[in-house]
């Protein structure tokens, strides 16, 4: 049995891990749903601050994510930094159409009225406003009927 | 440490924790940071209707289901066993300008319980504020390829101009929503 084993020749190459199980980017969506709550993003009033130019609260948020992630894909560009089952990382560009404005300004009427975008809706829903669920359902309708207008069905 | 943490957090501590999201996605698995693909996925798992937009193998990005899972139990662990034991402090213009609108609760919540109420799901209010504000915000992101995270954060990160346009439009929407719309939107739902 042993001898079989043997005369397999195995590559002399970084060894292959494992990805990350998936169980995994629900961790770290838990501790981004508590910073969610905890920073106050979720709340109806801090969106309609922020739209009413009553605070500095939500640009400040915003504003030092894009920061800090700004520099991290640099940092992680620079260095070519791997991911940890060592495969490159590599981050696809946006391609520019004009759904961009249009979906982006009905969004963004959306998100006024709702004061949620979908990250916030689950975190809503868990943070104990159960009817937010009314809110993600039509949510997912919304991409449904855009699904079905696009495929041209 | 409890109560130190129960309290809101300040932009500065919240805004770069969320920012870190960006290379922790990417270094765990080659994933970029974006929310709004998971009502996709939902789709596309559920009820993929034969449609060209939903007929693709989910499962490969099962990990975003798993993250907006995490969202919503963060949501609770955030929200009710750390729940912020003061009142919320809103900035008096805003509570001005909503009290006109005829909201009357600042005080319960991160949300005002006279508009989020199970009561008020088969109401004028209910499919305002609930069932068309999610159609658009469904609607709106799928069309703009991506929501405040995927376009906002993971795009401007990575310095991408079509993501700004995205944010930018998120914008405007926003502020012509909040200051044209709004108020028209809630004499409608009975306010």
């Amino acid at each position: 049995m042993n001898t079989q084993l043997e005369e397999i020749e195995i590559p002399v190459v970084v060894p292959a891990r494992r990805p990350v199980g998936n169980w995994v980017y629900g961790i770290v969506g838990l501790l981004f749903g508590i910073v969610f709550v905890k920073a106050e993003v979720i709340s109806w009033f801090r969106i309609q601050e922020m739209f009413r130019l009553d605070s500095f609260h939500m640009y400040g948020v915003i504003g030092s994510a894009v920061l800090v992630g700004m520099l991290s894909v640099q940092l992680i560009k620079r260095f070519r930094v791997k991911t940890l089952d060592g495969s490159p990382i590599s981050i696809a560009p946006k391609q520019f159409n004009k759904g961009q404005i249009y979906g982006g300004l009905l969004f963004g009427c959306g998100w006024a009225i709702t004061g949620a975008c979908p990250g916030p809706l689950f975190a809503q829903i868990g943070a104990g406003f159960g009817v937010v669920s009314v809110t993600l359902l039509s949510a997912i309708a919304g991409t449904w009927v855009y699904g079905a207008v696009s495929s041209g069905k | 440490m409890i109560e130190f943490i129960s309290q809101p957090w300040p932009w500065y501590v919240a805004g770069p924790l969320i920012g870190l999201t960006v290379p922790t996605l990417l270094i765990l698995g080659n994933r970029a940071f974006g929310i709004s693909s998971s009502l996709r996925h939902i789709c596309a798992a559920c009820m993929p209707a034969n449609l060209d937009f939903f007929t693709y193998d989910w499962r490969k990005e099962a990990w975003n289901l798993w993250f907006v899972g995490g969202i919503l139990v963060g949501g609770f662990v955030g929200g009710v066993l750390l729940t912020n034991p003061h009142a919320m402090t809103i900035a008096p213009a805003t509570v001005q300008a909503l009290q006109t609108l005829g909201i009357g609760d600042f005080t319960s919540g991160l949300l005002p319980a006279d508009l989020f109420n199970w009561s008020n799901v088969l109401t004028m209010k209910g499919l305002i504020f609930f069932v068309f504000g999610g159609f658009l915000v469904g609607f709106g992101t799928r069309w703009a390829g991506g929501c405040t995270s995927g376009h906002a954060i993971m795009g401007l990160s990575n310095l991408q101009w079509p993501s700004l346009v995205a944010t930018i439009s998120f914008m405007v929407g926003g502020f012509a929503m909040t200051h044209l719309g709004l108020p028209w939107l809630m004499k409608l739902a009975g306010f």
